[in-house]
């Protein structure tokens, strides 16, 4: 080997080597940033995307960090991640309590964002579903004990659907009325109006990502009267009619009141038996 | 509070759920350990806010209210409370309270231009009696005048009437109730002879039907709404029809729902009235035995000043005057108001008017009627009012459980104080007038002053005029809220004190009828409130005022429930209680000032004393001497009243009040009250109280021992002791929209808030709850007006304009071609678009008929 | 070797001391300027430009989107919209026609932070230098890329890119992005010279190859002129295009600085006294078009 060539030899494999070195380096910033994007990525409970958000991960994907959507905002409820915060940096939320989104008809956030991470196939602002109220203290809610106060559901934008007051008989005091909010995930957007407005110290109504708010039914159940509204008509060949053995004046109804028992026939002074009229009669009372 | 196992176990299992779910959770607030609620002292008071009449338990340590509840045993809220009656204490305690004199100067001295600086009391009370002196003087009866409240206490009721009418010898006193409860008044009187509803809040539980008239209780009687909720949950067969101008919350209960043109309430009440008779349903055992039947003068105007074209229009402009008629002159002037003419003039489906019509006529149901602004204010009000009774009367359905029209009250003492103890400008104690010479005389003997003290209305007394300090006849004496503010812009009166009350923001047509008389330099103007108010801020004088439970009180709800509460806590720095405000004031003027020598000489021994010796030290009021207010717990209560004056002023006033009800030869029967003492042991009693007991139901024998024996039935308000049907057709609202102005505008309240805002608005929780005014408008009248939900809208009438946000997705849902604004908002004044017409009988503004325009802001 | 103490005096006598910090005072002009413009809006409520560097909306009608940012977005499998396209679009012709790297000098919020880092090596003598290479920027270009493709979360060269983080944080809140700020200073003044915009910033790295082609570029036209004072190859971030352009003559070399590492700053002209460079384009008049292999060569050298 002639110098010229161990010298080449040298430089290659300094080469390699230093290319394996760089490699190497860049090899592990990497997996410490992939460590550090799933702890960074962690939407807390209480951030919310913009509306139209796509799902956290494909946000995270979509979302590049220009800040038009905060730009845009009229209400400027929207922030940007900060290094430090609990949201991917850089990336659009809202905080419910302090500021909720105030559900703009026109959604000028999701015209604003370049990339489809506020997705523009969302055009009316009653679909979005930027996470679900739940009513997370029944003990707290005043409305729960009688108390009128239901700011909830009349701040609720979606108006009588996403919230609505359950009423019910007030036991303890008797004759008064609870009206209890609640929350129906077919129509709450997640805006988080309520949890804002709602007058305790701490929200009892909060907005949380759907997948934390939301049960499950069991796979297999379905809710009769549901499945019946659905299909207009009862699943199974509705029973022939039904007849029972009753005394007179009383009619049954199966599917009803039950037992229905007649109103008595308008009163009049006389009795139904002519033998009382014709026994007593004027005679007795002169 | 401790944190309790399970709440640890609970908050944990949040947390543990979250952690699962991949979520951080906002770090939950640790429960801290607040200052245990050992060392409070609590004790009961009639909430602040509306006519309802909760009772709120108050907790009270270190002279602050740190705490409070709604009363458990109280009848009528058992322990419950709408929002506001939540936050109750954070009321007193709004970082803005004015708690020193302030007056308007420049360079030491008073400008009406000048800035507000801090005075004292001295300085501040020693320059008012110089200005009011002199436009007394200068003036007449009307030269000075003040706008009282529904939410003064009793007593400060009492003694206002009595510095106006007896020391002042001025009418020119009348309250907010004016705007609010006054048609209500108009037509109590007419059809009873007496004021105040038959019933009481136990129609709630009886009714099988509840008719809404243009009351929105579910936001505004919120804790009666919950009872009426339960009925209606609870009881088989129970009915709710609402009617109303706009669908608000009401609705959500509602069987039958009907949205009506605004105004033909009038239509459809006399429609009703006609099914009644052609279907031959009304009782007519009851309207033989029990009702006479009138029909009232028409074509009456509408309450503006006699220069308006409209008023100039009317023919028999302000006349109230009805005539007695046979019962079939009454049938025939009903049988107009057809289902079908009904249908259209109100745009109700005929099958929705039938079916109300069907449940008053039905004998067997059970039907309250209940109503408040919507029918109150109302160019028409007091024929409104009275059409509602018509019904009930020709059903005979009245005066029993579940049988009742019932009017019901928007402020806490609109009944108890406007309306019993005489503070409009007609009024005397207990339904006297001064219309009534007797009554007057009958009143100076009670207040043992010389007879002729009192103004009369047309300013005679046995026929001769009563001589007055102006040197002047006395005149015409009346003035009512809205005539004082146009009296002010036209300097007929020139002193003017508001108490208890923010007219400045509640009276209609702000720019034209209202600012011009208050920043008028010839004119001084005082306002009493705990904070700088809208109206506070367009005064020359502003007193600070201890409010509420700063001071021993009494309130009297729309069920005639008079309920007490003690001093609990100290005003902030030198605020003083709107009592202590009208009896120092009267230690200001002399006798002399403002009596004519001819009436002095009347009873000498009371010249060169001021007002407040002849008004308060007379005898009767300064009768109980300074005592320890207790409770049965031991527990002692302030009284700064009592320690400044040196007696029991409260129960001074108060006994000396109940002499109209209890001394012989009293003019009218029926007002009867409990002894000072009673109140403060019970969460209120209704009157009439006869023999330590309460009554539930009036003129129903059995119920109410005024009636005789026998009688079953007995409106003994009356001479004949029988209620008057008042036949009044319809007739249009004073302002209709047309091309230009092409809206209703109507104008009332949210649950939120109450009233002006003044209280509501400094509870920050409320305040975000709902910040701001909205005007609530179609999503078809907004899209023509390239106006969307949210976007900001310049509302405009012939008087101003203001700009708020477009709400069409919210609580109130209004039809095409009306807009709804509430009027909470300073921000956002929307009496700056009202107009102040009135309904010319009752003087109350109709607030919930104008016409507007919008446009894009 | 040069004397740091006198560093730039030549110039400053030569042309005075304006003439002689002429392009650094204009690119600090620039980049305070764009700032301004940004800033704006939330400040002055003159909303000029909205948005930041990575996507921005000037007069309500112009779209700037950065190609790099929206790169990772598509590659995470996004569809942008026709507005960041044009963006895209409009940023890549730009920097095509005036130097990609035109962006770490004229635009780069962060170049301020590391040029201050430079300078303060020099003045402390600060010698300490690791080997990274230069081509590391490459390998990291790449992970960005990669990244998207092959770990959940998106874009994840975001979460601590101190160049977009710096300009965000400036016009939406900084939060602790002061901290990724210092990091990247104390690794210029204290790890490697020129670490950071010279060794490992992949956005700087995607602008090179954005700009390999560009039309503007810094020329040694008056090399003959050249006394060897070596002042330019001192305060030149990549001071390795510098000298087949400056000393090529001999071997037919154009005097044009073809090499896409050059960032176009005008430190070499500004500290040239002999004003040996200046700014020009891709082939300057006069000279013979470069042979196309000794071009090659040229850039090969990186």
């Amino acid at each position: 080997m002639s110098d010229t060539d161990k010298k080449h030899e040298m430089n290659r494999r300094q080469f390699l080597g230093n290319m394996l070195k760089t490699a190497c380096g860049v090899g592990l910033v990497g997996m410490g940033l992939g460590i550090y994007s799933n702890r960074a990525s962690s939407l807390p409970a209480h951030y919310i995307r913009p509306p139209g958000a796509l799902p956290e991960e494909d946000f995270l994907g979509a979302c590049i960090r220009c800040g038009l959507c905060v730009r845009d905002c009229p209400y400027d409820i929207l922030f940007l991640g900060e290094v430090g915060d609990d949201v991917a940096t850089g990336t659009p939320y809202f905080v419910a309590r302090s500021g909720p989104c105030e559900m703009c008809e026109d959604i000028p956030c999701i015209l604003a964002c370049p990339t489809n991470a506020l997705d523009h196939g969302l055009t009316d602002i009653e679909e979005s579903r930027m996470g679900l109220a739940v009513v997370v203290d029944q003990e707290t809610c005043i409305a729960f004990h009688g108390l009128r106060c239901e700011v909830c559901f009349n701040v609720c934008p979606i108006r009588g659907r996403a919230i609505t007051l359950d009423m019910r008989h007030n036991v303890r005091s008797g004759k008064h009325a609870l009206f209890i909010p609640v929350v129906h995930s077919d129509a709450c957007t997640g805006c988080g109006l309520c949890e804002r407005a709602c007058i305790l110290e701490e929200a009892a109504i909060k907005v949380f990502p759907t997948d934390l708010a939301k049960g499950e039914l069991g796979k297999h159940y379905r809710l009769g009267w549901k499945e019946k509204e659905k299909a207009g008509g009862a699943l199974v060949t509705p029973d022939v009619e039904h007849e029972y053995n009753l005394p007179e004046g009383v009619r049954y109804d199966l599917q009803g009141e039950g037992l229905i028992i007649e109103e008595k026939p308008e009163e009049t002074p006389f009795s139904s038996n002519p033998l009382n009229s014709l026994n007593s009669g004027f005679l007795d009372n002169k | 509070m401790k944190l309790t196992r399970r709440d640890f176990i609970k908050s944990n299992a949040v947390a543990a759920a979250a952690s699962v779910a991949g979520i951080t959770l906002p770090a939950i607030k640790t429960a801290t350990a607040a200052d245990g609620d050992d060392g409070i002292r609590w004790d009961k008071a009639a909430c602040r806010y509306c006519g309802t009449g909760c009772s709120v338990l108050m907790g009270v340590k270190d002279g602050k209210v740190v705490a409070s509840q709604g009363d458990p045993d109280a009848p009528v809220n058992k322990g419950l409370n709408c929002i506001k009656g939540y936050f109750l204490p954070k009321i007193l305690y709004g970082q803005d309270r004015v708690t020193q004199p302030m007056l308007r100067k420049t360079n030491g001295k008073y400008d009406k231009n000048g800035k507000f600086e801090a005075v004292s009391w001295d300085e501040a009370f020693t320059i008012m009696a110089e200005k009011w002196v002199a436009a007394r003087k200068a003036k007449g009866a009307k030269g000075v005048g003040m706008f009282g409240s529904g939410q003064w206490t009793v007593w400060e009721g009492y003694a206002a009437a009595k510095l106006m009418k007896a020391g002042f010898r001025s009418n020119s006193l009348d309250p907010n109730a004016r705007h609010c409860m006054a048609s209500a008044v108009g037509a109590f009187m007419r059809a009873f002879r007496i004021d105040e509803p038959m019933g009481c809040y136990d129609d709630l539980e009886h009714a099988d039907d509840f008719v809404l008239w243009g009351a929105n209780m579910a936001e505004m009687h919120p804790i009666l709404w919950s009872r009426l909720t339960d009925t209606r949950l609870t009881k088989k067969g129970c009915k709710v029809h609402v009617l109303s101008t706009y669908e608000h919350r009401c609705f959500e209960l509602s069987d039958n729902s009907m949205i009506f043109e605004p105004q033909s309430d009038l239509a459809i009440a006399n429609y009703i009235a006609n099914y009644i008779i052609q279907t031959k349903s009304y009782n007519k055992d009851f309207i033989g035995k029990h009702v006479n039947f009138n029909k009232t003068t028409t074509d009456i105007g509408y309450g503006l000043r006699p220069s308006h074209p409209l008023q100039k229009a009317a023919k028999n402009p302000n006349k109230g005057k009805f005539n007695k008629i046979a019962f079939d002159e009454y049938a025939k002037l009903v049988s107009e108001y057809t289902v079908e003419k009904a249908s259209k003039m109100s745009g109700v489906p005929k099958k929705n008017l039938e079916r109300l019509a069907k449940a008053y006529a039905d004998p067997k149901r059970k039907v309250s009627s209940f109503w408040t602004m919507g029918m109150n204010q109302h160019t028409r009000g007091v024929w409104m009012n009275g059409l509602v009774y018509n019904i009930h009367l020709l059903m005979g359905k009245i005066s029993e459980p579940g049988n009742s029209p019932f009017s019901l009250t928007g402020q806490p003492s609109a009944c108890g104080t406007a309306r019993e103890v005489g503070t409009f400008t007609h009024r005397l104690p207990a339904d006297l007038v001064v219309k009534k010479d007797a009554h007057c005389k009958f009143a100076e003997k009670v207040w043992k002053l010389p007879a002729g003290t009192i103004p009369r209305h047309n300013g005679m007394s046995d026929k001769v005029a009563q001589s007055d300090i102006s040197g002047k006849p006395m005149g015409k004496t009346l003035i009512h809220a809205v005539a004082m503010h146009r009296a002010l812009k036209d300097r007929k009166m020139n002193c003017f004190w508001v108490m208890c009350n923010n007219n400045m923001q509640a009276a209609a047509n702000m720019n034209e009828e209202s600012l011009p008389g208050w920043r008028d330099p010839a004119n001084f103007i005082t306002v009493t409130d705990p904070y700088p108010t809208i109206s506070a801020q367009a005064a020359d004088l502003v007193l600070p005022t201890s409010m509420w439970i700063e001071k021993e009180g009494a309130y009297g709800n729309a069920e005639r429930r008079t309920q007490f509460w003690r001093q609990q806590v100290q005003g902030p720095g030198e605020s003083r209680s709107d009592l202590w405000q009208l009896m120092e004031f009267a230690k200001y003027v002399k006798v002399e000032d403002v009596w004519p020598e001819d009436l002095i000489a009347k009873q000498p021994e009371y010249a060169g004393k001021t007002l407040y010796d002849v008004l308060y030290a007379n005898g009767q009021v300064d009768k109980f001497p300074k005592q320890k207010v207790t409770d049965d717990r031991g527990n002692e209560y302030g009284n700064d009243e009592m320690d400044y004056f040196g007696y029991y002023v409260q129960k001074g006033l108060f006994e000396e009040y109940r002499l109209f009800n209890s001394v012989p030869g009293i003019p009218k029967k029926g007002h009867e009250m409990a002894e000072f003492e009673a109140y403060h042991k019970t969460r209120g009693l209704r009157w009439p109280v006869i023999n330590g007991k309460e009554t539930l139901w009036r003129f129903r024998e059995g119920y109410d021992p005024h009636v005789e024996k026998g009688s079953e039935v007995q409106f003994y308000g009356a001479k004949d002791k029988k209620a008057n049907i008042i036949f009044g057709p319809y007739e249009p609202a004073a302002e209709m929209p047309d091309k230009e102005y092409n809206l209703w505008l109507c104008t009332g309240r949210v649950l939120e808030h109450w009233h002006s805002g003044s209280m509501t608005r400094r509870v920050p929780e409320l305040y975000r709850a709902v910040p701001d005014a909205v005007v609530f408008m179609s999503k078809k009248d907004a899209k023509k007006r390239k106006l969307r939900n949210g976007s900001m809208a310049k509302i405009v009438s012939r008087r101003g304009e203001i700009v708020c946000r477009v709400d069409t997705k919210g609580r109130n849902k209004v039809p095409d071609g009306l807009v709804f604004i509430p009027w909470f908002d300073a921000g956002r004044l929307v009496n700056k678009l009202t107009l102040d017409a009135t309904d010319p009988l009752s003087k109350e503004t109709d607030y919930k008929k104008c016409a507007v325009k919008i446009l894009k802001a | 070797m040069v004397d740091l103490t006198t560093l730039g005096d030549d110039s400053i006598a030569a042309k005075g001391w304006i003439k002689a910090h002429k392009w650094l005072i204009l690119r600090r002009l620039s980049q305070l300027g764009i700032l301004a413009l940004f800033l704006a809006g939330p400040v002055l409520g003159v909303w000029i430009v909205k948005g930041n560097l990575a996507s921005s909306l000037t007069l309500d009608i112009l779209p700037l989107t950065d190609p790099h940012v929206l790169l990772q977005a598509v590659l995470s499998g996004v569809v942008p919209e026709t507005t960041a396209i044009i963006g895209v679009v409009l940023v890549l012709l730009f920097y095509f026609v005036v130097g990609g790297r035109v962006y770490c000098s004229w635009v780069c919020p962060v170049n301020m932070i590391t040029d201050l880092a430079s300078w303060l090596r020099r003045m402390l003598g600060i010698r300490t230098t690791s080997q990274i290479s230069r081509n590391s920027r490459y390998w990291m270009l790449a992970l960005t890329l990669i990244l998207p493709l092959v770990v959940s979360g998106g874009i994840i060269w975001e979460l601590i890119n101190p160049v977009s983080m710096m300009f965000r944080g400036i016009v939406f809140g900084m939060g602790a992005t002061w901290v990724v700020v210092l990091a990247v200073f104390l690794f210029d003044l204290l790890v490697a010279k020129e670490g950071w915009c010279g060794r490992l910033c992949p956005v700087g790295a995607f602008y090179n190859l954005v700009g390999s082609r560009s039309l503007l570029r810094v020329n040694a036209s008056n090399r003959a002129e050249c006394n060897d004072c070596m002042e330019c190859f001192v305060v030149c971030p990549e001071p390795h295009v510098i000298r087949l352009a400056l000393k090529g003559e001999s071997k037919g070399i154009s005097p044009v600085i073809l090499s896409s590492d050059c960032t176009n700053c005008g430190r070499c002209i500004d500290i040239c006294a002999k004003d040996v460079f200046s700014y020009g384009g891709r082939t300057v008049s006069g000279t013979k078009r470069s042979n196309p292999e000794v071009i090659k060569k040229q850039e090969v050298h990186i």
